[in-house]
Parts: structure tokens; C-alpha cells; sequence
């Protein structure tokens, strides 16, 4: 309270413009990357999405989950089903797309409520082995459940249609640049991550924050207090759900295929990565951990010929996919052993420092 | 009935296989209160250096060489990681274990990539029967090592003086040291046993009807965990009996899968997460767990 206070004008100021300079620069982008780095910079934005969630859930209130992919998987899969027409013998609802969307976030949100008898009573590692099965199941039925999910092959993603706009990639030129289906989904995905933001730092700034954080750090004395756990540890579950079947959505839309190998238990250690690496608890956190994660293997495949040790996949050396992967994994150590608060603190601890300085 | 009685020792071999490896999760649990997520990379590593040394040392040798070298690799991470943590939140160690695992995993399936490598066991695929029922040999040996290993085990951890250290660790970690206990050393050794224990069930995880070492013995591995959780995190009685129920359970749902269509193939590899999740609706704890009780 008393920094926000303290806190010269000056350096609001510079905030603003960096802020202002950020917003004017994303929304330019898709006038000048080509497609490979836009759709980089769209699984980031799914990917941050989606790390918001995990980050209410495991870094405010500390409930471990490991089942993050399992909700992505029914945001991506809810969406094809209620917007599909029934291609291939396939279900399909033929719904508008964007209550398809709105309907995936919904289902996800449900399934995670379903699991509320779990995810209200346990913490810890009981609930991070317990929603550990939630993946497994969700394998299980993408693989089985052929109707729904078009089995191994997975099924087509219908692309999303907004006020006669449709995302796809017949090619509308903007100020002579060409736009496909990745630069408008640019902005829709920009969109999102900005309301999707915006509402979790309202969450983590208000009275569910405060509440969230108390069960995180005493549970009983949060009780005692008279914040319903249970209840709240249920509420976050479904959030973050939530936030995660968006996630899904966007990805989905990304990719225009979802196949089950993609939604295994290796993609829930992700997201876990992305938020430690970020730093646990905070949605700037949660973004730049999803940027970090999701951009390294994208950047190692890019530039594989020119860096040492990393290969092309096949070729004998270290495949980019697994040179990020031992990056991320080792980031994961260091930064807690080292960095506790991960990225998001570097800045943060850097602007207190100045604070104190100038006092 | 006699696939019946075949189904139920297979499993109950297999959950032996499964006891051995929560059991080594719940002593690393119980002396350092640190859930380890890298239990099935340690596994893999131990079966590894197993399958690349037994064309040149032998089996026997080499199967030592793989209990050594998963204990070491435990012991390493306890000794260069976990001890380097200064903060006192566990669940945050839990994380840093998540990190251990991508690294140790991401490395060993890069040096397995596609192959499957047999760990060159003297069982082979021989079968013994005994009127109606016919067991491969290494479901027999995998129930037999894994008794002897787990009765081993009990009985140091009941009488030796580093099992009494590791029980006062468990039930309090202050007044252990306090009483001259070298906490330090308990959970290195907890490390290097759980590597052990874990080199040996990767053994059994990949002989006959398994193919051998592959990518995906790590997910077999996984399947530990519900076990251990079902069974109670703190209870060591808890791994044995979750292991033999899951073990039992995967080898029925896998058994009767012909009359189980309807709910979809590779039903057995499910079936350890329903029992967990059916069970700890009911007892948050698990079986034989702690109830968390707190004074306020």
C-alpha cells in the first residue's frame, strides 16, 4: 500500500509508455512476420492463456495439478464437436463457432466443477497424482471415443467465424499485406490473452486473491478466518479449468488438427514448467513463463543450423524439441534453487530497488 | 477359472513389481517429506545402464551395475539438487522434482529414441504350468525378488540403526537432529535406496510378455503412483497394498478387456487411475494413510 503510495509519478510514467509501446508493437506484428512466427507467437498466446489458469490454481492458491492438459484437450475437442458439421460420420453440432467456443470454455469449466469432490478435499502431491488420472482418462477416451474425437487420426478444427469474418485462410489484403488465417487469429488471440489477463489480476487483486493466498500459505488459519476452502479450492479448480479449455480453443484454431498424442501428461509438465520459470502466483508471471517455454523450441528449430550441439530432428544430434526441453527443465531447477519468484520477481525486485533508491 | 486364477497371479506379480516402486516413492516421502516426481526417470535410468551393460558384463554384473547407478543417480539428485533448496515449502521441492524428471527423461529417451533394449534376463520367455495354470518364469521371479527385497527392507528399516534414524526423521525431523541424527545422510540414503529399488522394478517392468526398455516403460512406471497414493503417501504397509491392487486390477482390466469393448482398448492401462480416484473419494488420505490433523 504505502509503495503504491510512494510511488513517483515519473515511473508510472515510463510503465505507460513502455506499456503503450508494447500494445502499438503487437498490434503491427502481422504486418511484418511471416506466418512461421506468428504462429509461434499465437502458441504463446494459447500457452499463456492457459499458464493464467494452472497459475490461479497451483501458484495463488497451491493446489498442485498435473492435469492441465486434460482441460486443454476438452476445450480443443468441445469446440470441434459443437461447431463441426459432421464431416466423416463425425459428431457434429453445427453450432455458430463462437458459441462453440464460448460452449467449449463452458464444458471445460463443467468437467473441472465434476471433479470438485477431488480437487475441493485433497492439496498437495494426493491432488497432483489425482489429476495425473485425469489425463490418463482423457487419452484413453480421445483415443476410443471415435464419434467424438476422430480417434488417433483426430479430427479437423472447423475455423472460427466472427460478424461474418471468417478466420481462415482465404486471403483478405489489409494495407497490401495479405491476411491468412494466423494474422487474423493474431487478433482475436491478442484479445483474448488481454481480457483473459485482465480478469485474473482483477481475481488476484481482489477478495478471492486474498483468499486464494490464504489457503496457499495456512489453510487452517484461512479457515478460521472464514474463507470456505473447500469451496474456494473448487472455484479455482473450475477457473482454471476454464482458462485452460480457452486455451484450448485457441490452440486448436492454431493448429486446424487436434490429435490426442498432443494432450499427454508431457504437456501438463509444460504448463507447470512455464509457471515456476515465470513465477508462481502472478498472471505477468504466468505470461512471460508461457512465452519463455513455448517460444524455445520454436527459436532452437528455426535457427538449428546455426547453433552447436542442436540438430535437425533425424539427423543424430539433439533434436531442437529436446534441446528445449532440457533447457526448460533445467531452467525449472535453477530458478527455483537460485531465483525463487522466477522472471516476473527480476523485474519486480529491479523496480524496487529503484524505489528504494530515489527515497 | 483357471484364466481367472492365471489373471490374478499375473497381477498380483505385477503389483509386487508396482510395491516396489511406491515403496521407494514413500521412503523418500517419509524422510524428507519431498514428493519425488522423478521416481519414473530414476527407474529408466537404472534400467538403461542395465540394457547397455549386459552384452559386456553379463546379466548379473550388469543388473548390479543398474542398481548401483540408479542409487547413484538418486543420490546425486538429492546430493547436487534437493539439498540446495534453503526454502522450507515442499510442494515448491515437489516442482523442482517435476524439473529433475524432464531432464532426466528428456535425456534417456533420447539416448533409447526408438529402439526397444532387452535387459538380457536368464528367464527368456519360459513357461511353467502347473495343471491348468501356466506362469512365465518371470512373473515368478519378478513376485519372488520383489518379496525378498520388501521383507529386506522392513526388517532394516525395524531393526538397523539407519532404519531407526530414517523412522525419527519421518516422525520428527527437529527432534531427530536434535538427537544426533544426521538428517543430511537419512535422505541421501532414502535417495540412493528408492534408486535401487526403483533399477530393480525397471527389471521386472521390462522382461517377457513386456518387449523390453523402451520410450514408454517410463509410463508404466507412473502407474506407481496411484499406487502409493491410494495406499496412503506415509505408509510403507500402504505402497504394498496399493501396488498389489493396482497390479491386480490393471491384470484384470486387461484380462477381461474382450468382455470390456464397450468401454474402449488399453483399458488395463487405465484401471490404476480409477481404482485411485474411486478410492481416494472415499478416503482422502488413502488406505492407510495419515489423517492430517492439526491443532490450532
Amino acid at each position: 500500500m504505502s509503495e503504491a503510495l510512494a510511488r513517483p509519478l515519473k515511473v508510472l510514467g515510463t510503465r505507460t509508455y513502455l506499456w503503450t509501446a508494447a500494445t502499438v508493437l503487437l498490434l503491427v506484428l502481422p504486418f511484418y512476420l511471416d506466418r512461421f512466427w506468428l504462429q509461434a507467437g499465437l502458441f504463446a498466446m494459447a500457452a499463456a492463456l492457459g499458464a493464467i489458469g494452472i497459475n490461479l490454481l497451483t501458484g495463488a492458491t497451491g493446489q498442485l495439478s498435473m492435469g492441465h492438459a486434460f482441460f486443454l484437450a476438452v476445450g480443443a475437442y468441445g469446440y470441434c464437436v459443437f461447431a463441426a458439421d459432421g464431416p466423416g460420420g463425425l459428431t457434429g453440432l453445427g453450432l455458430p463457432t463462437w458459441l462453440a467456443a464460448v460452449l467449449a470454455v463452458l464444458v471445460a469449466g463443467i468437467a473441472g466443477g465434476l471433479f470438485s469432490p477431488i480437487s475441493g478435499r485433497l492439496s498437495g502431491a494426493y491432488l497432483g497424482i489425482a489429476t495425473l488420472a485425469l489425463v490418463f482418462i482423457g487419452q484413453h477416451v480421445m483415443f476410443n471415443a471415435h464419434d467424438l474425437t476422430g480417434g488417433a487420426n483426430g479430427r479437423d478444427v472447423p475455423p472460427l467465424n466472427l460478424f461474418g469474418l471468417t478466420f481462415d485462410d482465404r486471403e483478405l489484403l489489409v494495407a497490401a499485406v495479405p491476411f491468412g488465417s494466423a494474422e487474423k487469429l493474431w487478433y482475436a488471440g491478442l484479445l483474448a490473452l488481454v481480457a483473459g489477463a485482465l480478469f485474473a489480476r482483477g481475481v488476484l487483486r481482489g477478495r478471492p486473491g486474498r483468499a486464494m493466498n490464504a489457503i496457499r500459505d495456512h489453510r487452517i488459519a484461512a479457515g478460521v478466518i472464514g474463507v470456505p476452502v473447500a469451496r474456494y479450492r473448487a472455484a479455482v479448480f473450475v477457473l482454471s479449468s476454464m482458462y485452460a479449455g480457452l486455451a484450448g480453443v485457441l490452440l486448436a484454431l492454431v493448429f486446424q488438427r487436434t490429435v490426442p498424442d498432443y494432450f499427454g501428461i508431457t504437456l501438463s509438465l509444460e504448463y507447470l514448467a512455464m509457471i515456476v520459470i515465470g513465477g508462481l502466483g502472478s498472471v505477468s508471471g504466468a505470461v512471460a513463463g508461457a512465452v519463455f517455454v513455448s517460444l524455445l523450441p520454436q527459436l532452437l528449430t528455426r535457427y538449428s543450423d546455426a547453433l552447436p550441439l542442436v540438430s535437425a530432428p533425424g539427423t543424430g544430434g539433439i533434436a531442437p524439441g529436446e534441446a528445449s526441453r532440457y533447457l526448460y527443465g533445467a531452467a525449472v531447477v535453477l530458478v527455483v534453487l537460485f531465483l525463487p519468484g522466477g522472471l516476473a520477481r527480476v523485474t519486480a525486485r529491479r523496480r524496487t530497488r529503484t524505489l528504494t533508491e530515489e527515497r | 477359472m483357471s484364466t481367472f486364477a492365471e489373471i490374478l497371479l499375473n497381477g498380483v506379480s505385477l503389483g509386487s513389481v508396482y510395491a516396489l516402486i511406491a515403496l521407494g516413492f514413500v521412503v523418500i516421502f517419509r524422510a524428507t517429506e519431498v514428493v519425488n516426481f522423478a521416481h519414473a526417470s530414476l527407474l529408466l535410468a537404472g534400467g538403461y545402464v542395465t540394457a547397455s551393460l549386459h552384452d559386456d558384463l553379463g546379466f548379473w554384473p550388469a543388473l548390479l551395475v543398474g542398481i548401483a547407478g540408479a542409487a547413484l543417480v538418486g543420490a546425486a539428485v538429492e546430493f547436487l539438487v534437493m539439498r540446495r533448496y534453503r526454502g522450507s515449502d515442499h510442494s515448491v521441492l515437489a516442482i523442482v522434482t517435476i524439473g529433475v524428471d524432464i531432464l532426466l527423461t528428456t535425456d534417456l529417451t533420447r539416448r533409447i529414441g526408438t529402439d526397444v533394449l532387452t535387459l538380457g534376463d536368464p528367464w527368456g520367455d519360459a513357461v511353467l504350468t502347473l495343471g491348468p495354470i501356466s506362469l512365465a518364469h518371470t512373473r515368478i521371479a519378478a513376485f519372488v525378488a520383489a518379496a525378498l527385497l520388501i521383507t529386506a527392507f522392513l526388517l532394516v528399516f525395524r531393526y538397523t540403526s539407519w532404519g531407526v534414524a530414517m523412522r525419527a526423521a519421518a516422525e520428527s525431523a527437529e527432534t531427530a537432529a536434535l538427537m544426533g541424527v544426521r538428517l543430511g545422510r537419512v535422505s541421501l540414503g532414502a535417495w540412493a535406496v528408492a534408486g535401487g529399488l526403483a533399477a530393480v522394478a525397471a527389471l521386472f517392468l521390462t522382461v517377457f510378455p513386456t518387449p523390453g526398455l523402451e520410450r514408454a516403460t517410463s509410463l508404466a512406471a507412473l502407474k506407481a503412483f496411484p499406487a502409493a497414493i491410494l495406499g496412503g503417501l506415509d505408509s510403507t504397509t500402504g505402497a504394498l497394498v496399493g501396488g498389489l491392487l493396482v497390479g491386480v486390477t490393471e491384470s484384470l482390466a486387461t484380462g477381461y478387456q474382450s468382455d470390456l469393448t464397450f468401454l474402449g482398448r488399453g483399458l488395463g492401462d487405465l484401471a490404476p487411475y480409477l481404482v485411485m480416484i474411486a478410492i481416494l473419494l472415499v478416503r482422502p488420505a488413502g488406505l492407510f494413510g495419515t489423517k492430517e490433523l492439526a491443532r490450532v
